[in-house]
């Protein structure tokens, strides 16, 4: 039998607020244990949230950018559980009223199928703290500085039928969102978390069959494997005659499996009720308005315009809006008159060549787009030749050094009189008379050598046009 | 609506009460009048009547997203049955 796989995502998303979602303490990653909290976060008896204005703007503005519907008038609800990661014993979350409700996001896998996703609903909440278990002295240790910050939870219709289309919309989501600007969408910090529901049904049945969810995916890999693991697992399940459990799923990451997690945690009931202590929101029209002018051209827009503008390449110009930071950087490096395609062309070689060995993301590098403007303005003026230019890029980009004090300091300026260049030619034909005979007698190659041998005694410091065209002088000369 | 006593140790379960059995029956009883008075509610036609949430005429309470100062650590963690001076200390969760 074929069969269909089924799924749906629940994307939980840290936002960019400095602070947290109902109290001032900051946002920051990481922070010694307890240290960004206060009586609010951390649940104490008589305290009062009150909302981040920041929160429900984000929010807003990533739905508007899913091409969901907004809830005017909405409101927070009340889950209760009890779990030492959360210390109110409730998480303030939207259950009745979401903020943001029927999107759509178009994507694209990396084998061409288009297809177009379906937004549930988005909503806001609270995130939880982080528990550590202590082996030691077998206890578990509770952090708070976690707890509080602001989440929206991106809940999609079971669109997806393979891992392709599900890592599609992973890439377009944290792209939407990272131009946007309202999360950085890291996962190794855990500010993009995801959790897939999958079932199996036979190839052309309407009805879906029972799902599981499964948790603790840490990175795009991990969801491609889990959900290849999960389905084979699912369908020898029912081939074999027996029946899929509706159940919370962990996937090991070491074991490239996944294990069922304690029954008690799937069997809950969280008696959800609106929450009394923050009052209703409402949305005016101006402000939602206002929201919708603010939106970014995203990466697409910029894919299309640097293609018309510009002239680039369809594959360069996707490259260079993968990420947000890169995008940013290639246009600061134009608006400082750089020759656009010489601006890709640097970028898409040195230094994404260098981001990649160095395993690091645009957004965290120093290198800025002033020196890299300062890197061509030198190569286009003559003044430095593009090797040697390459050279100067790999000693300046870790720190973002001066490009003009490392090209004095290193005497790498080009040589542009002629004088010299032409001195250089006449010593090296002097010293090599059998390869201006080769010449001579028809051997081009001896003619790269001739080439070879005037820049080392320029060291590398000419311009190859010039000592081309000055040994193709002399040569003529002879 | 009839309120049985499985119905009680559930609710109680998940508020993590462990009622003696003399309080149980009595809970059961209590809760079932509750009920009723919800039943009272649910004769009414209130299919016009927009639900309410909050009682008091206030919305869009809102903050600046501007950090201040936590509290103390220490502070945080005084009333804390079981704290390391780090952390809260908790049975184990983790699985």
């Amino acid at each position: 039998m074929t069969w269909e796989t089924v799924i749906g995502l629940e994307t939980h998303v840290e936002l960019a607020t400095k602070t947290k979602i109902f109290c001032s303490c900051t946002t920051e990653f990481g922070g010694a244990p307890n240290t960004h909290c206060c009586p609010v976060c951390t649940g104490m008896p008589g305290t009062l949230p009150v909302l981040n204005k920041r929160v429900l703007e984000f929010a807003v503005k990533a739905g508007l950018a899913l091409n969901c519907s907004i809830t005017r008038r909405c409101k927070f609800d009340r889950k209760n559980y009890f779990y030492p990661d959360l210390p109110k014993a409730y998480q303030i979350s939207q259950l009745y009223l979401p903020i943001c409700r029927d999107g759509a996001v178009p994507i694209r896998t990396e084998a061409g199928v288009e297809k177009t996703i379906r937004i549930h609903e988005l909503h806001m909440e609270e995130d939880a703290g982080k528990l550590v278990h202590d082996p030691w002295i077998d206890q578990t240790r509770a952090d708070y500085n976690r707890c509080g910050v602001p989440l929206i939870e991106i809940v999609t219709e079971p669109d997806f039928r393979c891992a392709d289309e599900v890592i599609a919309y992973l890439e377009k989501l944290r792209s939407t969102l990272q131009y946007l600007g309202v999360s950085d969408c890291k996962m190794q910090e855990g500010s993009l978390r995801c959790d897939v529901n999958l079932s199996v049904r036979p190839a052309g049945s309407t009805e879906f069959g029972t799902r599981t969810e499964m948790k603790n995916l840490n990175s795009f890999k991990a969801i491609a494997r889990a959900i290849q693991y999960e389905a084979r697992r699912q369908i020898e399940l029912i081939e074999e005659g027996k029946r899929v459990i509706q159940e919370t799923r962990r996937w090991d990451e070491n074991k490239d499996a996944t294990f069922a997690m304690r029954s008690k945690e799937n069997a809950q009931d969280y008696r959800y009720f609106p929450e009394p202590d923050i009052p209703p929101l409402e949305i005016s029209q101006e402000e939602l308005d206002r929201y919708r002018a603010e939106q970014p051209e995203m990466a697409e827009a910029k894919m299309a315009r640097y293609q018309t503008d510009y002239g680039l390449p369809a594959y360069d110009t996707q490259m260079i809006t993968a990420q947000k930071a890169l995008a940013d950087f290639f246009e600061a490096a134009v608006a400082l008159d750089s020759d656009p395609k010489q601006a890709s062309n640097w970028i898409m070689g040195q230094v994404m060549g260098q981001l990649s060995a160095r395993g690091m993301e645009a957004k965290d590098m120093a290198f800025s787009p002033a020196s890299l403007a300062r890197l061509i303005a030198l190569v286009k003026d003559g003044r430095l030749n593009r090797n040697t230019a390459v050279k100067v890029f790999e000693a300046v980009f870790e720190t973002d050094g001066d490009v003009d004090a490392y090209v004095r300091e290193h005497s790498l300026e080009q040589v542009s009189d002629a004088g010299l260049v032409q001195k250089a030619v006449e010593e090296v034909f002097a010293a090599n008379p059998k390869s201006v005979a080769d010449y001579q007698a028809g051997k081009q190659k001896a003619f790269g050598f001739l080439v070879g041998q005037t820049m080392a005694r320029l060291k590398g410091r000419a311009s190859p046009q010039v000592v081309n065209e000055t040994i193709k002088a002399l040569l003529e000369q002879l | 609506m009839k309120m049985t006593e499985e119905m009680v140790d559930y609710v109680s379960a998940l508020a993590r009460l462990k009622l003696p059995e003399e309080e149980r029956a009595r809970m059961t009883g209590e809760l079932e009048q509750i009920l009723a008075y919800m039943d009272v509610l649910n004769a009414l036609d209130t299919s016009s009547v927009e639900p309410m949430s909050h009682v008091f005429p206030v919305k869009n309470v809102m903050r600046e997203d501007v950090v201040l100062p936590s509290a103390g650590r220490a502070a945080l963690l005084a009333n804390a049955p079981a704290p390391d001076g780090e952390a809260f200390l908790v049975p184990r969760t983790v699985e």
